[in-house]
């Protein structure tokens, strides 16, 4: 496969598309499937078909305003439908050409024109199944030109350079790592894909993953050739079966072009990727766990260093990056590290995906340069609280992040002010809450989720999110004392001090964050006996939920 | 196991072939794999007791999976839960004595903008309410 090669597809491509007039995209995401787009597909192409249109009916992946599904996307009118259903199948293609059905229409302009797509460019917009509408859409085109005109060493100069940092919470500059791994001695070594995407709430990774898996595996094959390895895994949740699927075609298409395999453009690098199932533990999220569950074995973390870059998988030099960190590689590649360091904030570049879920109207995943506002994020483009409720906190980042109130909107999103504010940035999970939610019980959500999902290494972790549920538990169900308050805090900061993995040092995060911005709710619940929100029951003398 | 050259790393990869051919895990499997990997069937039992996803106990006929994850549960699926357990009266994890209905929870399928989510038999179905639940629930358990 050479450059020449990859214009012909892409040539070829653009000449199959130019037979039709129209094309209509299908938002097969695992959102819209959910509610049978797979049927509106076969409709439409049935009833383009039955009216003589010269319409091509796409299979895409998620077009990211999951609310408003199945989405349908018709081009070059650029009008997108929502909520459609097999029976529109008739009225959409007898309009196409012609006026839009205007009912169907979504006029959602707010939410999509603050936006700018750089991981999701060709998400809702090909085929995931099909390597050549990725390489029409100047797919691989980055990897190739690595491989012939520029050095590992330039690779990394350029992914430095564009200030990238690591989208799965941490925000370890990539560049460095990569250089890390490059310096490492050793002829084997490994990159690995961090597709464990743990996070309740959170769904960005699936989303790549199903909707643009080629850009992927071409990050990950780029990041190889940069530090000198030849084998690459991908984990993968076993919960997203979709993504599964479409991955494992996507690697064989890969293969079939020559992109994976031995000697890939010409060159002498050879690289391969294997993908390995998750089986549902949060804490493979954590690299060493991660590590340790593709060797076989039970993801338990182990203290670093040594790091994975010296140290990882088998004993050899590892790079680990997030599913959303290897999107970025190619366009970073194909259009320059200053081009990507022009976006975002100061000391975080570029776009950050985000899943907006929860209390808020367009719920679905969104593109934005870092530095935006959070109000911005949820008032304009996430279209604000539904039914007449008010805003009362934003959680981010997961079981690890906080909670941050609505004074707190106007700090734009990077991992420096998120962090500063009390929470993180996180893997990019954002769930509004309003107020209708109690704070001393999301809390204990959190806290209980850790203490179920905690490896039991530990034990600051094992015992003390034990110790945090029971107080909580007691707060929420109006026995708490004042004494319980202050010896919740003091646990907080023994459990962030003394654990091992990024699990338990940050497992107290959403305790923290509430009690510094929502502190008045622990003590209603406390010294008032009354749960605002409504949600806790406290007469019950056990813990009870409403 | 051939297609891992028989490779003790391939453990997990083995017990999810095993466990979605069979439903779940028994003894007998894990031994068999344990042995057939030349793992020891302590690190085997570990394993499969570590992760989540695998089940030690035969499934019902029927599987219903409430999301628990974060934005499922802000959109309240503590009461789906709660519901769901009421009707069928068993707890979370647990199958009906009759074998028809599993009631299983899982954290986060990764579905969230359409949340509250249920698996109706790996089925996802989103923006559930009580009442379409209980409903899927009555039509499972006369079948």
């Amino acid at each position: 496969m050479t450059l020449e090669e990859l214009d012909q597809i892409a040539k070829s491509v653009q000449a199959e598309n130019a037979k039709f007039d129209q094309e209509i995209s299908v938002c097969m995401g695992t959102g819209c499937m959910s509610q049978h787009s797979d049927q509106v597909k076969e409709a439409l192409t049935k009833a383009v078909a039955a009216q003589g249109k010269r319409g091509f009916v796409r299979r895409t992946g998620c077009m990211g305003l999951c609310a408003a599904g199945p989405l349908v996307l018709v081009e070059p009118s650029e009008t997108l439908y929502q909520h459609v259903n097999a029976s529109h199948a008739e009225s959409l293609a007898a309009s196409l050409g012609g006026k839009p059905v205007a009912e169907l229409q979504c006029e959602l302009r707010e939410h999509f024109d603050q936006q700018v797509h750089v991981v999701l460019e060709n998400s809702g917009r090909i085929d995931p199944e099909k390597i050549d509408d990725y390489i029409a859409r100047d797919g691989y085109r980055a990897l190739l030109t690595a491989l012939n005109d520029m050095t590992p060493n330039g690779v990394i100069r350029q992914i430095t350079e564009s200030g990238l940092r690591g989208r799965g919470g941490g925000g370890y500059p990539t560049g460095l790592k990569w250089s890390t791994v490059a310096k490492a001695p050793g002829d084997m070594k490994y990159v690995i894909c961090n597709g464990d995407e743990g996070d309740p709430g959170a769904f960005m990774d699936r989303s790549v993953l199903e909707s643009d898996p080629q850009r992927v595996i071409e990050g990950m094959a780029i990041a190889a050739y940069a530090v000198g390895a030849s084998k690459g895994y991908i984990y993968v949740r076993a919960e997203y079966p979709l993504a599964v699927s479409r991955l494992t075609v996507s690697l064989r298409e890969a293969r079939r072009r020559g992109l994976l395999g031995n000697n890939i453009g010409n060159t002498p690098f050879n690289f391969d990727v294997e993908i390995r199932l998750g089986a549902g533990a949060f804490v493979c999220g954590e690299e060493t766990a991660l590590i340790a569950s593709i060797e076989g074995k039970r993801g338990t973390p182990k203290p670093r260093p040594p790091y994975p870059a010296v140290s990882g998988l088998w004993g050899r030099p590892t790079l680990i990056n997030n599913v959303e960190t290897f999107a970025n590689i190619a366009p970073i590649i194909r259009k320059g590290g200053r081009w990507f360091a022009s976006m975002g904030s100061e000391r975080s570049k570029g776009t950050k995906v985000f899943a907006l879920t929860g209390k808020i109207r367009n719920t679905g995943l969104v593109e934005v340069p870092m530095g935006i506002s959070l109000r911005k994020i949820i008032e304009e483009i996430g279209g604000g609280v539904p039914d007449g409720h008010t805003f009362k906190a934003v959680q981010t980042g997961g079981p690890s992040g906080g909670c941050l109130p609505a004074e707190m909107l106007d700090i734009g999103v990077s991992y420096d002010a998120l962090l500063a504010a009390g929470s993180i940035m996180g893997s990019g999970g954002m769930i509004v809450m309003d107020d209708t939610s109690c704070m001393v019980n999301v809390a204990r959500f959190f806290i209980e989720f850790c203490m179920t999902e905690s490896c039991g290494k530990c034990i600051p972790c094992r015992a003390g999110t034990a110790q945090m549920f029971t107080l909580l538990s007691r707060i929420c169900d109006g026995s708490g004392t004042m004494d319980d308050l202050s010896l919740l805090e003091s646990l907080c900061v023994t459990v962030k001090e003394a654990s091992l993995c990024g699990l338990g040092q940050t497992a107290p995060n959403p305790v923290l964050s509430t009690l510094k911005y929502f502190r008045h709710e622990y003590i209603d619940h406390i010294v008032h006996k009354k749960c605002t929100a409504g949600v806790c029951n406290i007469q019950a003398p056990v813990e009870v939920l409403a | 196991m051939r297609k891992s050259g028989f490779s003790r790393h391939a453990l997990i990869e083995t017990l999810h072939t095993v466990q979605s051919s069979f439903g779940f895990l028994d003894d007998d499997a894990i031994r068999f794999v344990a042995q057939s990997l030349h793992v020891p069937l302590s690190q085997a039992y570990g394993v499969v007791t570590f992760y989540h996803y695998f089940s030690l106990k035969p499934p019902g006929k029927h599987t219903m999976t409430i999301c628990t994850g974060t934005a499922c549960y802000i959109k309240g699926t503590d009461k789906l839960v709660a519901a769901a357990e009421k009707h069928l009266g068993i707890c979370q994890g647990q199958t009906t004595s009759d074998g028809q209905i599993s009631l299983m929870t899982a954290r986060c399928v990764g579905a969230c903008g359409r949340a509250p989510v249920v698996l109706t038999d790996g089925e996802l179905q989103g923006q559930m309410i009580g009442e379409t639940m209980i409903e899927q629930l009555e039509r499972w358990a006369v079948e």
